[in-house]
């Protein structure tokens, strides 16, 4: 874990006391709405449909038990009981009181923890790996970057007023847990023949209303110029990227008018520009950081075996435990998708007890991961039934990851301003639908968007949905195909969209022609792209 | 009818125009007719309510009823979280928003 200096925490410190200086201005009348909510969106503070919204910033997902044991305490002293975790690995509240909200974020400051650069065109929480540190396929541990690029963007005085919002995610493995091609800048840290490390960088990625997948620029910066060449990135885009109309603001947009030649080309010059100027930090800097990201004192012929005895158990071993680098020891996924559940929200009760959990059986460690679920990362295998026994007296042992009804959907009409439809009462159906068959139809996933912003990652799923406001009423479209894995791609819309039970019902048309037509050890995304969309329409539409 | 709904500045809570002040229930909401901007300017200069604005509705034996779902569902709450509502013990009050 990353532990504040002086410097980080004099200023988070100081930026609270700012914030209260600024609701109290905002609350005698000093500050009109027009002057005050740009400071408050600074802050992650946003006005939904029901109320206040507070966006906390969970740097690459991780966090210490006793920060989760804040944010559980924060769900029942500053909200109605609950958190939602959300698809760029933070937690949102959803009742926050404005003059509460100074309180609030004092609590946070004390546990190392903020909201700054949770809204607003400006670099936003650098996202990363679930297993980072833990996965044993992984070439290196990826938080030390996002760290180290973590501290370069915040309050960055240049990239605080980029033309849209701008999201980097940072991996060091093959298998992309991420979604690293479908953010502004993803960063894939590779090996080289030498052995050496480096940066492979991927500009222009997103979804949104254009979704796009993020080129390769450049296979290889070596990490001594990390900091540079994405100053040289972000340069570029704040120079040249389009201000007259917020829908085509993002970078996706720049690299894909200019192309991504041209848009490279720009990079290596400016890059070479700023090599001269020295700006990148020391290498003795990112060493200081990665002694913070050390292997844990895993134990030394930790037992391997597990009793397999109990059904249950074990199937929630196959679908909810990942394999760890070091022997004895496995990564657990806890599910925060019940069947019937909200995807995402979890309660007060349930966020204390996994600090708790994470603090008995994970060396104090949790991850949340961009499929709104919870990750303790550093397990011994002989920990595992005593575990999951105490998540299943908690209502948190659904042994679904991966499957339908590991659903991502985001807030939608419930709760969000911008939202067009309603996402949670879908996936509450989906997954009810679909609780006796996940095991059956395997990997499968499925992502929900209330609007065309995706913040469910429709594009991205292997069946995507979109709520659309048809002449005053919800509407769904169905797309199949997508990916945000290693083998990213975009999911292509089936045709004229569905009310809400009939998005369900087309959903099992089309999984009951996969279970039809694939072939051995096919998921349903194998057979969608060895079959193409036409035998999927046929059977949906009739 | 137009009727004007905003959110409370220091709680964020959804409130209505009832004609004299802001109540957090729908049903109390007041047609202002064309005084819609007057009004807004003048409760939002002196901080009654925050981002305020004007909405289509109309009025049936349950009440106000605002055109547009998004409205319905400020008015009565998360429908999937009916103990987070105004109404939490009417296990049917969701079926209003739809």
């Amino acid at each position: 874990m990353y532990k504040y200096d002086t410097y980080d925490q004099a200023m988070v410190d100081t930026r609270v006391e700012e914030f209260r200086d600024q609701v109290r201005r905002r609350i005698d009348g000093h500050l009109t709405e027009d002057q005050f909510k740009p400071l408050r969106l600074m802050n992650g503070l946003y006005l939904q449909l029901h109320a206040y919204m507070l966006r906390v910033a969970i740097p690459y997902g991780t966090l210490s038990s006793a920060q989760m044991r804040v944010l559980g305490d924060i769900a029942d002293r500053y909200d109605r009981g609950y958190g939602h975790f959300t698809t760029r690995q933070n937690i949102q509240y959803n009742w926050i009181k404005l003059e509460d909200t100074p309180d609030l974020l004092g609590e946070l400051a004390k546990v190392e923890m903020h909201a700054i650069q949770t809204s607003g065109n400006c670099i936003r929480n650098i996202s990363s790996d679930q297993f980072a540190g833990a996965a044993a396929d992984e070439v290196t541990d990826p938080r030390p970057y996002a760290e180290l690029l973590r501290q370069w963007s915040s309050f960055h005085p240049e990239f605080t007023t980029l033309p849209r919002k701008f999201k980097i995610a940072v991996i060091a493995s093959k298998i992309d847990r991420a979604a690293m091609r479908l953010h502004d800048i993803g960063i894939e840290i590779v090996r080289n023949d030498a052995g050496e490390f480096g940066a492979a960088f991927y500009v222009g990625g997103g979804m949104g209303r254009t979704p796009m997948i993020g080129p390769l620029i450049n296979g290889f910066v070596p990490l001594d110029q990390l900091i540079t060449y994405s100053e040289a990135c972000l340069r570029v885009y704040n120079r040249f990227g389009r201000r007259d109309n917020k829908y085509k603001a993002r970078i996706k947009i720049l690299v894909h008018e200019i192309g991504a030649a041209e848009y490279t080309r720009l990079v290596e010059a400016e890059f070479a520009h700023l090599l001269a100027q020295g700006i990148e930090p020391p290498l003795a800097e990112l060493a200081r950081i990665s002694e913070n990201f050390a292997d844990m004192a895993f134990e030394v012929g930790a037992p391997g075996d597990v009793d397999r005895s109990d059904p249950d158990f074990a199937l929630w071993l196959d679908r909810n435990t990942h394999a760890h680098k070091a022997p004895g020891y496995a990564i657990v996924t806890i599910s925060l998708k019940p069947v019937g559940g909200i995807p995402g929200d979890a309660s007060a009760d349930q966020i204390r007890l996994m600090a708790d959990l994470a603090r008995d059986y994970s060396f104090d460690e949790l991850r949340v991961t961009h499929a709104q679920n919870i990750v303790l990362p550093h397990v011994r295998k002989a920990d595992l039934h005593a575990l999951w026994t105490a998540l299943d007296g908690a209502g948190l042992s659904t042994p679904n990851l991966d499957t339908i009804g590991d659903i991502i959907a985001c807030p939608g009409l419930d709760y969000c301003s911008l939202a067009n439809a309603r996402s949670i009462p879908l996936a509450q159906k989906i997954s009810q639908r679909f609780a006796a068959r996940q095991e059956e139809i395997g990997e499968l996933k499925l992502k929900i968007s209330g609007c065309i912003n995706a913040c469910g990652h429709h594009h991205a799923g292997h069946i995507g949905i979109l709520g659309v406001d048809k002449r005053g009423t919800e509407n769904y479209q169905l797309l199949l195909g997508g990916s945000e894995a290693a083998d990213t791609s975009l999911g292509k819309i089936t045709g004229p969209g569905f009310d809400e039970d009939g998005i369900v019902d087309a959903i099992e048309r089309a999984t009951d022609l996969y279970l039809t037509r694939r072939a051995d050890g096919e998921r349903f995304l194998d057979t969608y792209r060895r079959l193409g969309m036409e035998p999927f329409k046929e059977a949906i539409y009739g | 009818m137009k009727v004007l709904t905003g959110n409370d500045l220091k709680s964020g809570d959804v409130v209505w125009w009832d004609g004299a002040a802001w109540s957090r229930h729908v049903v109390d909401a007041v047609d202002v007719f064309d005084q819609a901007d007057t009004i807004l300017a003048r409760e939002q200069a002196a901080r009654r309510v925050n981002a305020a604005y004007a909405i289509e509705a109309t009025r049936d034996a349950q009440g106000v009823r605002p055109a547009h779902i998004k409205d319905r569902i400020r008015a009565l709450g998360p429908t999937v979280r009916p103990d987070l509502t105004l109404k939490p013990a009417d296990p049917d009050a969701g079926n209003w928003v739809i």
